[in-house]
């Protein structure tokens, strides 16, 4: 038996070498707000479908434009990730269909307009004369006409809403679960994965605000049903890899024995979605909320999902296969 | 012309791992040839050493970009920066790169790296040395014949008819990318 036993190169370049670190924790703050904000769109938009009537809490119905906030936040952590930062506008000269990330940079511009008239619908009447009032009389027009649109074809925008906040979701995950090159991301799993954790962590910022008491049973019903996803997602993930070729059992191992399985099971799967989990099964039985706990365990795990697979596929490729 | 195109070019290189003394010559002709910063490379040296002591066996391999006929890189570009040129010659259009380092993260050979100006560089067959009919700088200075460059599309090429009777292997082909650096055993 020929075993291999060294293999030596003379290739040491910067972000490549002895293992891929080319994306660190401005990937990791994009991903994880990405997510975050489809959540909150898809949530704000479906609570609104399902009740027929404009969200109850003031916070929330300022949602929208919070959200707006820090998919910004998220993009300034894309764009200071850029090795040539000048040329970002390169990405809108062009759309190339097989590049997630260029579907990715056109979803995250036609999102704006959406999520503007997502939150000028929501806004209650004293809201609305509050930024009547603020708002520059040259912009007076068009925040009238923004406001009309925003009524007038409601239900259009809500399901526009749903499917923009989808979209970006599984985008975030598609983004590297389409690259074969790095066996330890290339899974379609990723996309509904990082789906339902976006759900998640949006339903876990929004139960941090002060909510009807319906709001919130539904929304900790909901974030309930998109841990369960996460969880069986996980485990597809997993099956799919174990049950697969070299390349896949080896992907499998790295969170199955290797040196992602204790930070992966305990930071994500116990702490991040089996207690929280537990706890929301409490508080629907016994009534009693946990007001911080829970959003913070679900918030945290969903960032530690992001940093522990975005690490995991850079330090898989096939060089390293046995 | 098309790459697609039975009349088309499809340039492609052998590396004779029997030949190889990894003595490093294509790595520098390359860095002087495209003047490669210090600290990077676009291609390198591989020294396997297999088996138990003292029943050994070693293969030494110069490698470099593959310009893989599906390549990856190229279907992950947001920008079209990395694209398909003359001959199935993968290339980086540097004004059009924005070093979002999709395609470095995409390649199954880690090939690519961001050049310090902010770009994503990597080996082009030195195809300008190429059009003006002279072979890639490290297939020029190679001291012992290891490297051949030519048209696969051709069957008179010196670089089909090697393929055609040498064994030879690819790095990763489970990538399904379509290598062209073939290395022959």
């Amino acid at each position: 038996m020929h075993e291999l036993i060294e293999a030596t190169t003379t290739r040491t370049n910067p972000g490549i070498d002895p293992t891929l670190h080319i994306w660190g924790w401005e990937i990791v703050v994009y991903l994880f707000l990405g997510g975050l904000v489809a959540g909150i769109f898809v949530l704000a938009a479906a609570l609104e479908l399902r009740s027929g009537e404009k969200p109850k809490g003031d916070a929330l119905r300022l949602m929208p434009f919070a959200a707006l906030g820090l998919l910004s936040l998220g993009m300034v952590a894309l764009w200071l990730d850029l090795a040539h930062k000048l040329w970002a506008w390169r990405f809108y000269l062009f759309f190339h269909a097989t590049s997630p990330m260029s579907w990715g940079a056109w979803i995250l511009v036609l999102i704006y307009p959406v999520g503007l008239l997502l939150g000028l619908g929501s806004m209650s009447e004293a809201q609305r004369a509050w930024l009547r009032g603020k708002a520059p009389k040259a912009l007076a027009s068009l925040l009238e006409k923004g406001f009309a649109w925003a009524d007038g074809g409601r239900r259009g925008i809500l399901r526009t809403s749903v499917g923009m906040g989808v979209a970006l979701g599984i985008y975030t995950g598609l983004l590297l679960g389409t690259m074969p090159s790095r066996i330890a991301w290339n899974s379609a799993v990723l996309g509904p994965l990082f789906l339902a954790s976006g759900i998640s962590t949006g339903a876990a910022l929004l139960l941090l605000l002060p909510l009807e008491e319906g709001e919130r049973k539904t929304l900790v019903r909901w974030d309930a049903a998109a841990i369960v996803a996460e969880l069986v997602l996980i485990a597809l993930m997993l099956l799919g890899w174990a049950t697969s070729g070299d390349a896949g059992q080896w992907a499998a191992a790295q969170f199955l024995g290797g040196p992602y399985t204790a930070v992966f099971f305990s930071c994500v799967v116990v702490l991040g979605l089996l207690v929280p989990l537990a706890m929301e099964a409490i508080e629907a039985r016994r009534n009693v909320p946990f007001a911080v706990m829970l959003p913070v365990l679900i918030l945290s795990g969903g960032l530690a999902l992001r940093w522990i697979l975005l690490t995991a596929g850079q330090h898989s490729a096939f060089r390293f296969l046995p | 012309m098309s790459a697609s195109s039975p009349a088309a070019k499809r340039y492609a290189m052998t590396v004779d791992t029997r030949q190889c003394v990894g003595c490093k010559a294509c790595v520098l002709a390359c860095k002087a040839e495209n003047a490669v910063p210090d600290g990077f490379c676009r291609q390198w040296i591989v020294e396997e050493v297999r088996g138990e002591f003292p029943r050994l066996s070693a293969e030494i391999r110069s490698e470099r970009c593959n310009h893989c006929t599906d390549a990856p890189c190229v279907k992950n570009c947001p920008t079209g920066a990395s694209h398909v040129n003359e001959g199935g010659v993968v290339l980086v259009t540097h004004g059009k790169c924005s070093g979002c380092k999709a395609c470095i993260a995409a390649c199954p050979y880690d090939a690519r790296f961001v050049h310090p100006e902010g770009y994503v560089d990597k080996c082009t067959f030195c195809l300008h040395r190429v059009q003006k009919g002279l072979p890639p700088a490290c297939v020029g200075v190679c001291p012992t014949g290891t490297l051949t460059f030519g048209d696969t599309n051709d069957p008179e090429s010196a670089v089909s008819t090697l393929l055609r009777e040498r064994r030879s292997k690819v790095n990763h082909p489970e990538s399904g990318a379509g290598p062209n650096v073939h290395f022959l055993v």
